[in-house]
């Protein structure tokens, strides 16, 4: 077995163990990138040559004895919607092709301070709206189980690296489902943690009040590592909470006992695949064979998450986005062009405001401008209290609905998407159908609570399947506890696509 | 203005820099005059992926202002975005409050010294806090030229305070303001520097106009830009004015044009339309979802409330019920600020006198304070040091005039004022020798003893230079009593 095929877990006790060097373990991972890449098109940017500084670093603080972090010399792969110093961070948009950021994330500070190698940055749908990373403003990322199919998004080039072993672990963002989603098409393991459980700062924006960054990974042992060493308070984010950080890489190998699980009824209604329904049916009756009590609960909002979601993210992120007006930061449109634009169409627009406009018309691609147009219209005058202030009424009673069923169960168990991935193109031209993508997974982001994705299945066509287990807010451990008891007495998560 | 036409209406809209190290958001500082851009960070900046972590020093600044302004504080407030576009906006919205602000409801009573108006109680509307723009500096040549923008300023906490419309003429607008500005001087929440745009000032301005169908109103205009008292009464008699005449000519009253906006043009004395920001202002207010609300507790509020200490308006009235001064000397002690207060009060308990004292301070203190353009922290005589020329005054051993040299003297050469009685050797002239001296200046000069006789007081005048020639230390106020006293008695 190839040392890239190891969990992050085994690769870290070979590198305590003097058995393998972190620089033998980034060179396996680079030079499978350099094989498999052209085929998946996982990153916008290999960092070969830091990532190996960064590994005989740490081999060499090994050497001396040094105390090392958490991930001392295994590979990450970031999501390119991260700020990270001195490096560029494009977010998947040609508006911020040329930004190099002065400063980085929190969770870069974190990965850097456990002795973790930076592999390279991934690619993702454009500011992280869409689920396919067809959205990309640089390339499409194809899916290692079946390339003629996307991986998801947008965190699709997370994902996929990880499920073609081109690296061990991975960041990710979910604001509707962008970890959750993505895992599960391609096959890994991914959590979205609870709002305010891992730090905001340095994530580039899309709606603030859903954004969370997670772990991707091929086993749920892999994320509970990666996920201790993000969770955590940050003083420099309001929004993160100040609550102890388990020791969840310790805690996932201990079973629940007397775990009770809910099952909502409209997540097997019309529009699921029978695959999908099958395998998660049968995972169910898995944890029944374990010991659990399933119940069935009403989610009575769960079907307007959707509605609520594509109102709230929207509105949010046009605010967020309005600082890419070419003054600032990214990309400007051409000055000359501006003023012969203005010349042409004799327009009275000063030059100012066509510079704005030009610039986001060309910076921006077009799901990122059809959400800014949507956030804008449901912010305006006389709209607001119909569609902002509404969806935020709604996003409560989700929330209530979450809190009504974890007094009852435990974790809420069921799919993550409704189909398995789709070909490429097929969803491009209808946003409707790709918003619906996030079906399953928009709600735990509206009420905050966390969710994870991992292996439950194959369809026949040999496309993975995930399920989908969600906990009360910060109770990560307890879902990465439910999820190992399943992985142990599962194989889904061993598979691996063909690639060559 | 009581002869003119109509009547103004004012409202104002007050943004004060609150006096904090850093900026509302981040830990940048706050100082002014640092050369552009070097007070920023990837938070004022608004670089993607920065977030906003509130400073409490500025909201409790901003609180003990609203208490100080009687207004009620709410437990729970929040913040909100003002999305527009605008080059020294780099996020592309203003952090701010909008239906949640910090405090509501208020108020500040202005009164003129020079009696120009009544007292008048103008309510508070809200006083929120915010924070402050950069600043652009266009080259106005459209279309050539470049726009310069300085973010230092980005990010600075402001505490916006909004008035009801209660004010009736420009000079009571000006005379808010400085009350205003004390206010926020003795509560030392702001620099109030008003060159340096910590205190900036905008008006809403219309008129009540009687006329035969009735009181009409004209359009509200807002004045911005103005940066002085000056121009603040300037900028709203202009605009009053102005609107009398566009009213005259067109006819139109308010509801029939949109809120336009017009600066004020302090070289031009004159308001000018101005460039709107948006067409119509839309600002798409919504809750900033990178902050968390703020809640306060009643312990928090009291605790701000405890450290107000003594306003404006309850040291005049304690000057004046306490220290028996006047009005007019306790409302100009009192506008000078705490610390020529505190001088006063050392000094009246010192002396004992306290109108003495009172008038001392309103008088001549203040006249050397103004010549010399110091504050009273610079003054060169301590409340002790003018008690003893004070002193000798109440013991009839100084006339005013003559105090009033021995204060110059001590002044410049530092010595106390017995050191410079004696050497300007002035002594007290017995009562005895002085009608002595009278009665002999009497017998010398019987022209004047007739002219006093015959109605005319002021020949005695005559006699007080001669008695000052015989004994430079006799009091003028003393002889003439004496000679007028001896003559009527003859």
């Amino acid at each position: 077995m190839s040392i890239i095929q190891k969990t992050a877990t085994e690769q870290l006790a070979l590198l305590r163990s003097g058995e393998i060097t972190s620089v033998e373990l980034t060179q396996a991972y680079l030079s499978r990138i350099n094989q498999i890449e052209p085929a998946v098109g996982a990153f916008l940017r290999v960092e070969s040559e830091t990532a190996l500084t960064q590994a005989a670093e740490v081999d060499r603080r090994r050497e001396i004895g040094e105390t090392l972090g958490k991930l001392a010399g295994v590979p990450v792969a970031i999501k390119d919607i991260l700020c990270t110093k001195d490096t560029p961070t494009t977010c998947g948009s040609k508006m911020l092709q040329n930004f190099v950021p002065p400063y980085n994330a929190t969770v870069v500070e974190k990965l850097r301070s456990a002795d973790a190698v930076i592999l390279g940055r991934t690619n993702m749908d454009e500011f992280a709206m869409g689920s396919s990373t067809e959205n990309s403003a640089y390339h499409p990322t194809q899916n290692p189980w079946d390339t003629s199919r996307i991986p998801g998004g947008s965190s699709g080039g997370a994902a996929a690296c990880i499920s073609a072993d081109m690296a061990p672990l991975s960041l990710g963002t979910d604001t509707g489902g962008s970890i959750r989603q993505p895992a599960a098409l391609c096959g890994c393991v991914g959590l979205k943690p609870t709002y305010g459980r891992v730090s905001r700062y340095g994530l580039i924006a899309f709606a603030s009040s859903l954004d969370q960054i997670g772990p991707l990974a091929r086993t749920v042992e892999d994320t509970a590592l990666l996920m201790e060493v993000l969770a955590g308070h940050d003083s420099l984010d309001s929004t993160s909470v100040d609550t102890p950080v388990p020791a969840y890489s310790k805690s996932v190998h201990q079973p629940l006992e007397s775990l009770t699980l809910g099952v909502v009824n409209q997540h097997f209604g019309e529009g699921i695949d029978p695959e999908i329904e099958a395998a998660v049916k049968q995972a169910i009756a898995t944890y029944t064979s374990l010991g659990a009590t399933i119940k069935n609960i009403e989610m009575p909002h769960a079907d307007y998450g959707i509605a609520t979601y594509y109102i709230i993210a929207p509105c949010e992120a046009s605010s967020n986005l309005a600082r890419y007006d070419g003054a600032h930061h990214g990309y400007r449109a051409d000055h000359a062009e501006v003023l012969a634009e203005l010349a042409e169409d004799g327009s009275d627009e000063g030059p100012l405001v066509r510079m704005y406009r030009k610039t986001r018309s060309e910076g921006f691609g077009a799901e990122v401008q059809r959400r800014i147009m949507l956030g804008t219209y449901a912010l305006s005058e006389g709209y607001y209290d119909a569609f902002y202030l509404k969806a935020l009424k709604v996003r409560r009673l989700i929330r209530q609905d979450y809190d009504n069923a974890f007094g009852e169960v435990d974790l809420i168990i069921g799919p993550v998407t409704a189909n398995p991935a789709f070909a490429k193109g097929e969803k491009t031209s209808d946003p409707m159908a790709m918003y619906l993508e996030d079906l399953y997974t928009v709600t735990a982001n509206l009420a905050g609570v966390a969710g994870i994705s991992l292996p439950c299945g194959f369809t026949e066509s040999g496309l993975p399947i995930g399920l989908q287990l969600q906990a009360a807010p910060f109770q990560e451990e307890k879902l990465l506890r439910a999820a190992q008891m399943f992985q142990n007495a599962t194989d889904f998560h061993t598979r691996r696509p063909e690639l060559s | 203005m009581s002869d003119a036409p109509y009547e103004i209406v004012v409202g104002l809209e007050v943004h004060v820099q609150l006096k904090t190290n850093t900026k509302l958001f981040c830990r940048c500082s706050t100082k002014f005059g640092k050369p552009p851009n070097t007070q920023t960070c990837p938070v004022c900046l608004g670089m993607p992926g920065a977030l906003p972590v509130m400073n409490k020093k500025a909201y409790f600044l901003g609180m003990k202002t609203a208490l100080a302004l009687h207004c009620g504080i709410p437990k729970f407030t929040k913040w909100d975005r003002k999305n527009y576009f605008y080059p020294d906006l780099p996020k592309g919205y203003q952090t701010s409050q909008f239906d949640l602000p910090m405090s509501e409801e208020g108020y500040l009573d202005i009164q003129s010294t020079k009696d120009e108006f009544e007292p008048r109680r103008v309510r508070i509307i809200r006083a929120h806090l915010e924070e402050d723009a950069g600043k652009s500096m266009h080259d106005e040549a459209a279309g050539k030229g470049d726009s310069r923008i300085d973010l230092n300023r980005t990010g600075t906490p402001l505490l916006e305070i909004v008035s009801y419309p209660d004010m009736r003429s420009a000079a009571e607008a000006k005379v808010y303001m400085q009350e205003l500005r004390l206010l926020l001087t003795y509560l030392d929440v702001s620099d109030c520097n008003m060159q340096e745009g910590s205190l900036r000032c905008d008006a809403n301005v219309n008129l009540h106009i009687p006329t035969d169908h009735g009181v009409i109103a004209t359009p509200i205009v807002e004045i911005k830009n103005m940066n002085s008292f000056r121009s603040v009464e300037r900028g709203i008699i202009y605009e009053a004015r102005r609107q009398y005449d566009v009213w005259q000519e067109t006819g139109k009253v308010l509801g029939e044009l949109p809120k336009q906006t017009r600066g004020w043009d302090d070289s031009g004395q004159v308001t000018r339309a101005q460039r709107e920001k948006e067409e119509s202002a839309d600002y798409r207010y919504f809750p900033c979802p990178d902050l968390v609300p703020v809640v306060v507790t009643d312990e928090q509020i009291e605790k701000v409330r405890s450290g107000i200490g003594e306003l404006p308006a309850g040291l005049r009235q304690r000057l004046q019920s306490d220290f028996g001064l006047s009005t007019y000397t306790a409302e100009v002690i009192v506008n000078q600020g705490r610390a020529l207060v505190d001088y006063f009060q050392e000094l009246a308990e010192a002396c004992g006198d306290h109108r003495l004292a009172g008038n001392w301070v309103q008088g001549e203190v203040l006249r050397i304070l103004k010549d010399q353009e110091v504050s009273i922290d610079d003054f060169k005589l301590t409340p002790s040091q003018l008690a003893e020329l004070l002193k000798l005054i109440q013991a009839g051993d100084l006339d005013s005039s003559k105090a009033k040299d021995v204060f110059t003297a001590m002044l410049e050469s530092g010595k106390s004022a017995a050191d410079i009685v004696e050497d300007l050797g002035i002594e007290r002239v017995d009562e005895g020798a002085l009608e002595d001296l009278c009665r002999m200046l009497i017998e010398r000069n019987q022209r004047v003893v007739e002219d006093v006789k015959g109605g005319n007081e002021k020949a005695v005048g005559a006699l007080i230079g001669q008695a000052k020639k015989e004994n430079p230390n006799v009091n003028p106020g003393q002889v003439r009593q004496i000679c007028l006293d001896i003559i009527q008695n003859m």
